[in-house]
């Protein structure tokens, strides 16, 4: 039978894939992907943790942060435009000129 | 049974599709992959008989956070690809064990938390939509609404962004 272990376990396993992304790729898409499956991951453990303690509070913190991941797509997106602007290239490393 | 199956598919497909999105070196296959990941979050979304998450993470993930995303990929050049170049080791491992340390503190918490008391109990006999809508319009009514100001702040930020200098070729 499944229980709760079984899917936190998966959240962390799916929050370790994204970690990975985020320490080892540099194309800020990427970057900005893989932060999206970390928030799916913590998503997913509040779910499980919400269904098998019988406490409302966990889906409605996966709902703001639904809400915050969508405002951090919308303001990330730009200013990747803004920098792809000026730069020319998605590379983490054409940010590193800005370091005094 | 039929929940241990479904568990153990969507949990490989979740995580095939996951790595894929962070191993592929092509944008537009990371994009793809990572909308069939959301859709498969969403199965277990269902399976844990949250129903209103799991059609949330459809409408807003699969919908409308990747479209934005294919939207915004349309301003980059994603066919030339970028060097991912190694860190020095020292490096390494510095963060790999901070993240170790990390890790095992978030895998030891809900052992430690064992005996835990959940606040806000669904009602009985209710469907988990009317049980969202009567939490979520009492006790979380004013984080709800400053999630609203939030996301309209974060529109006009990135209607600001991505529009400047956006008619800089028809002007020249």
């Amino acid at each position: 039978m499944i229980g709760l272990s079984h899917y936190l376990i998966l959240s962390v396993i799916l929050f370790l894939i994204g970690m990975a992304g985020v320490m080892t790729r540099k194309n800020l898409l990427m970057l900005l992907f893989s932060t999206e499956i970390m928030l799916n991951a913590v998503n997913l453990g509040f779910v499980a943790i919400s269904k098998f303690h019988h406490d409302l509070s966990g889906q409605m913190f996966s709902f703001f942060i639904i809400a915050i991941a969508a405002s951090e797509v919308a303001v990330g997106l730009g200013l990747l435009i803004a920098l792809y602007k000026r730069t020319g290239s998605l590379d983490l490393d054409s940010i590193a000129k800005m370091n005094g | 049974m039929f929940e241990l199956v479904a568990f153990y598919l969507f949990a490989f497909l979740t995580i095939g599709s996951f790595v894929t999105t962070v191993k592929t070196r092509q944008p537009l296959y990371a994009l793809t992959s990572l909308a069939a990941g959301m859709i498969f979050i969403s199965a277990f979304f269902f399976m844990l008989d949250a129903d209103f998450m799991g059609v949330v993470q459809i409408v807003v993930y699969t919908g409308a956070v990747l479209a934005l995303y294919a939207f915004g990929m349309m301003f980059f050049d994603s066919s030339s690809l970028i060097k991912e170049k190694q860190r020095p080791a020292s490096t390494v491992f510095i963060l790999g064990t901070m993240i170790a340390l990390v890790i095992v503190s978030m895998l030891v918490a809900p052992i430690a938390a064992d005996h835990f008391q959940g606040a806000y109990p669904p009602i009985e006999g209710e469907g988990n939509v009317e049980n969202i809508g009567y939490i979520l319009f009492t006790k979380y009514l004013v984080p709800f609404e400053l999630a609203a100001v939030m996301l309209l702040t974060a529109m006009i930020a990135g209607i600001v962004l991505a529009s400047k200098h956006m008619n800089l070729k028809e002007s020249e």
